[in-house]
């Protein structure tokens, strides 16, 4: 049995009310470190821990923390992003759904580290139902006086609020997200300025995701040093697996950093094989935006070493052989799946989710989506697999925001990859007929 | 102050510049293209791309290469930083891409264009862009707009250079268009075709660099190489009253603001930009309400100036002898050998 520290409570039922969590050792950790830590302790120990943003880059989290400019006079904000919008992703999701007061505690924590008064969840519009269990969750601690003013009387003020967004993929790009929270359209912004220097109104904020800020919590309640035991090499702790797709249990996996790839697709304990005994064709390890691998790379990386789920041991080989632990959204793919249909669902996507502020984003990827609907359709050439190919290199890196490169990287990928794939499409499309059917989004 | 070197010319410019700052301080061949970026607009620039450059070293302390091109117009100049332009032909390809994206949806409709012969796109495509295009899809299509009596917009022609919403965002109370919609779908517009109506919104015209917001009064009426622009000035007292005059024997066709070099609007002795009032620009039609100084000095580069594509072989001629390579523009060498028919 696997570490857990985030899921560890998520059978118990009515682990979502405040009296339950506190009966399961809920808030201990916030009461102890309010009256005994300082928030440079707290800062410390996060930096001890190693802890990576969740949210998909992977950049560490004490770092962006310390960067956060502290100008006086000048109040300083603290967001998390619930925006959770890459397709394959849903683990935020169920972790608000199932432990609300976990985010909530971790919200306070972190807020008292960073010495921010105002904190804000943005949390994306499809999740209204969520941002009710949040919203009943933090009128629960401000009643039993964990939010408010001077929190369990040591003088800490903190008001927390829950923003609910009107679901646009691109507001979860940590700018955009800024931009939406103070009431603009959601374009993200020209850095620098970073965030840690002037964000949200103009001020020094901290953006982080939900799993991260929730990690902050099990750091502090055992020391940062015990937590960056868990994992492997940079990759400590654990980390919430949202797997989908071919496989006999999909689900929220909590792992701790370090599982090899292969016992993570067959082992019983977690997704349990490949349905219906058929053989596995590709994954994408980290949300739709990382590069897709085939079985044999997914497995092993070049070497001939055994993958690990981990930020350094899935970007093995860069982008040629390699992709990203991401966000944690597994996708599995069986060997009836059709590459070039999936390449399709996500590149529609990307395009209608496109903010349309930088012209590489906002014309090349509607431009990949028409021309791989086309060689969906058996109207392609070979010359369209090369025009993709050079499509994708010219959005890659000239965007504003990474938004670009998420839409040009699976292009990249499938294309490195599953090369004959796309010319059966488009020298045999006899033999396609019967996997015509997919939707077309008006729009 | 900070020492950077643009294409092998050294320069040493003050704290906070940006490269293309930097880069039009040196002049010729060697300044990025900018369609977004205005100088005289604040947080303007950063979306078209046209302007990137690749950093080879990001400074003096920290000597790595930045990993992605930059967008020159929003990036600051860093002590020992290393620039190249028109000398990597890996940016010139960057750009040529950018340009063809831009180009995707324009409906290319120069003949019948208000704008044709001072537009920047037109400018861009000559120097940067690629003879035909690769998409054969549908080009998306808007119907024309008025904003006003005054204000026409032609959505097609627009490429988003946010550069009118910052006018009206900076010079104007109360903006009343904006940006609708996302992504490839994104328009400007008015909040359902409301006029808009204030002093300065005439200014949208000057700085759209591209057909998509012309002058109605000026519409369909001259091509404008076939007019005289002569600089002229008048009492106003709601702006500086310095304007441009595009005239056509005795008849005052056009009323613009003065521009310099890089289409960008100039600026009054006391360093104030010398935007131009409505009045100035749409009721004062005749030569008798003008004080007329001389005939303009149009040194920026387009089809109005002299000799203007001599400046551009000057810049093949350049590209040519730093790299020992094709004139660029003309036949590129994609990276992957995706579109050599010899490559297949």
């Amino acid at each position: 049995m696997s570490k857990k520290l985030l899921l560890k409570n998520d059978h118990i039922p009515g682990i979502n009310t405040l009296a339950t969590y506190k009966e399961n050792g809920g808030y201990a950790v916030l009461t102890n470190a309010l009256k005994n830590l300082s928030p440079d302790a707290i800062v410390e120990e996060v930096k001890k821990s190693g802890l990576r943003g969740r949210g998909g880059a992977g950049f560490p989290t004490g770092m962006k923390w310390s960067f956060l400019a502290k100008p006086e006079g000048v109040p300083r904000y603290l967001v998390c992003n619930a925006d959770e919008s890459e397709p394959g992703t849903f683990k935020d999701r169920y972790l608000m759904e199932r432990i609300p007061h976990l985010l909530v505690e971790g919200m306070i924590l972190s807020s008292f580290a960073l010495g921010a008064n105002t904190s804000y969840i943005y949390i994306r519009g499809e999740y209204f139902y969520v941002a009710n269990i949040l919203e009943k969750a933090i009128d629960e601690a401000y009643q039993a006086g964990y939010l408010g003013k001077n929190i369990l009387g040591t003088g800490f003020n903190l008001d927390l609020y829950v923003q609910v967004g009107a679901g646009a993929y691109i507001c979860g790009e940590e700018t955009a997200l800024l931009e939406s929270l103070e009431g603009k359209r959601g374009n993200p912004r020209i850095k620098p300025p970073f965030p840690a220097v002037a964000g949200l109104y103009g001020c020094p904020t901290v953006v982080n995701n939900v799993e991260t800020i929730a990690a902050v919590v099990p750091i502090i309640e055992m020391g940062g040093e015990e937590y960056a035991k868990i994992g492997i090499g940079k990759s400590t702790g654990t980390k919430l697996i949202s797997a989908s797709g071919h496989i006999n249990k999909p689900g929220v996996y909590e792992i701790e950093l370090g599982l090899p790839v292969e016992e993570f697709i067959y082992s019983e304990e977690w997704c349990g094989g490949i349905r219906g005994g058929r053989k596995m064709k590709a994954v994408v390890a980290g949300g739709s935006s990382v590069p897709i691998l085939p079985t044999e790379l997914i497995l092993k990386t070049v070497n001939g070493e055994p993958r690990l789920m981990s930020y350094e041991s899935l970007g093995d080989g860069g982008f040629i052989s390699g992709t990203m632990l991401g966000s944690g959204g597994f996708i599995v793919m069986d060997e009836e799946t059709s590459i070039v249909k999936n390449l399709y669902t996500f590149s529609r996507f990307y395009h209608h989710e496109s903010c349309g502020q930088c012209s590489p984003c906002r014309e090349g990827i509607g431009w990949m989506e028409r021309i791989l609907e086309k060689i969906l359709d058996g109207r392609g050439t070979l010359a369209d697999i090369d025009l993709l190919w050079d499509i994708q290199s010219k959005i890659e890196g000239k965007t504003i925001c990474p938004l670009g490169e998420a839409a040009a990287w699976p292009v990249a990928a499938a294309i490195r990859h599953f090369r004959p794939e796309f010319e059966a499409y488009v020298t045999n499309p006899d033999s396609i007929k019967d996997i015509k059917h997919y939707y077309r989004l008006k729009n | 102050m900070p020492k950077i070197t643009i294409d092998d010319i050294p320069i040493e410019v003050p704290e906070g510049t940006t490269i293309l700052q930097a880069a039009r301080m040196i002049g010729g061949d060697i300044v990025p293209p900018a369609m977004c970026y205005y100088s005289k607009l604040k947080t303007s620039g950063g979306y078209c791309r046209t302007c990137i450059v690749k950093v080879e070293q990001g400074s003096e302390k920290d000597p790595r290469p930045m990993p992605k091109p930059v967008a020159s117009c929003r990036t600051n100049v860093m002590d020992g930083m290393v620039v190249r332009n028109i000398t990597s032909q890996e940016n010139l390809e960057a750009r040529a891409g950018v340009v063809e994206f831009l180009l995707m949806n324009h409906p290319l409709d120069c003949p019948v264009c208000d704008q044709a012969g001072e537009c920047h796109l037109q400018d861009l495509s000559y120097e940067h862009g690629k003879e035909g295009t690769r998409n054969e899809f549908e080009r998306r299509e808007y119907e024309p707009m008025d904003f006003g009596d005054t204000i026409k917009l032609n959505m097609n022609r627009c490429i988003l250079c946010y550069r009118c919403v910052k006018v009206a965002d900076q010079l104007t109370d109360g903006r009343c268009h904006g940006v609708i919609n996302r992504g490839e779908h994104a328009e400007i517009s008015t909040y359902i075709e409301k006029a808009i109506d204030n002093d300065f919104s005439g200014n949208m015209i000057d700085v759209c660099p591209v057909g998509a917001l012309t002058d109605r009064t000026f519409r369909f009426k001259s091509r404008v190489w076939y007019t005289n622009p002569v600089d002229a000035h008048r009492d106003c007292d709601k702006c500086c009253g310095k304007v441009r005059l595009w005239n056509q024997g005795d008849e005052v066709l056009r009323v613009t603001a003065r521009k310099d070099q890089f289409g960008e609007v100039i600026d009054n002795e006391d360093g104030s930009t010398a935007w131009i009032c409505n009045d100035c620009r749409f009721e004062k039609k005749h030569l008798n309400d003008w004080v007329i100084e001389g005939p303009s000095d149009i040194s920026r580069h387009s089809v109005i100036s002299a000799n203007h594509y001599e400046s551009l072989r000057s810049i093949q001629k350049t590209t040519m002898k730093m790299m020992g390579a094709k004139p660029h523009g003309v036949k590129f060498e994609l990276g992957d050998g995706a579109l050599d028919p010899n490559n297949q």
